[in-house]
């Protein structure tokens, strides 16, 4: 599933800086197909992350996040090689993953 | 304090049965809320302190509602969360990010807004809840 997540962690001197663009319908039910018939709620509905195996950032999410998911978020005592952990989990049971290491910016 | 730790027990359950334990930890009933104080009521906020401490970065006016970048920055002490709804939308409570382990009261994301509205951002800092908001116009309906 690493398709689902492009991430970066760059250390940025006062604080490490993660962003995140996920790959995600994000239906929210209301829409209508070609064919007029609506479109089933397709959405993320938790992200999680975790910074060297300690969680630091959980959102819970409504149908109101934009199609492809895009997050910055920011750690104060990261610093480059740690390793920051990505999850989300939809309201159709499925999941991704993604890791990397903090990177110089 | 309670609250967070169920979540985070619920967490840990979620690797064993991710479908069930994420059902019980998204706040369905603020979720799924179709006005604003029902939102905030389904997340246990009471009473909000208006507070130009938190910073909220936002286009004034939106070409299309499906894609509005926001920023949200929170100088009060002891942040733990930070909300967002906007006021207009169908269902008007678009996140809920909750921080631990020095990660900063601080967020970038994209969200989807139906008409001109309020986003309103509201911060939990230990019991207390802080609020700010900011007026967008939107152009194009972007919550189909």
């Amino acid at each position: 599933m690493a398709d689902n997540m492009k991430m970066r962690a760059q250390f940025k001197g006062d604080y490490v800086e993660v962003k995140l663009l996920m790959s995600h319908p994000m239906e929210t039910g209301r829409r209508k197909n070609d064919d007029d018939n609506l479109v089933p709620a397709h959405f993320v509905q938790l992200v999680t992350a975790t910074w060297n195996g300690k969680p630091v950032l959980e959102a819970q999410w409504g149908t109101g996040i934009a199609k492809n998911p895009y997050l910055t978020f920011r750690l104060k005592n990261a610093t480059v090689g740690d390793k920051i952990s990505v999850t989300w989990h939809d309201n159709l049971g499925k999941t991704a993953t993604q890791d990397i290491l903090v990177t110089l910016a | 304090m309670q609250r967070r730790d169920f979540l985070l027990g619920a967490l840990s359950a979620i690797l064993l049965a991710p479908f069930t334990a994420l059902a019980a930890i998204w706040n369905k009933a603020a979720f799924e809320a179709v006005k604003l104080d029902e939102a905030s009521k389904a997340l246990a906020i009471d009473d909000e302190i208006k507070s130009d401490l938190i910073h909220i970065v936002a286009p004034e006016r939106a070409e299309n509602g499906a894609i509005v970048q926001v920023e949200v920055k929170s100088d009060i002490a002891g942040t733990e969360a930070i909300a967002i709804l906007v006021e207009k939308n169908p269902t008007p409570l678009i996140a809920n990010f909750m921080f631990s382990n020095g990660a900063e009261p601080f967020l970038v994301t994209r969200i989807k807004m139906a008409e001109d509205s309020d986003i309103k951002v509201i911060v939990k800092a230990g019991d207390q809840y802080f609020t700010n908001s900011r007026h967008v116009v939107v152009l194009e309906n972007g919550c189909n």
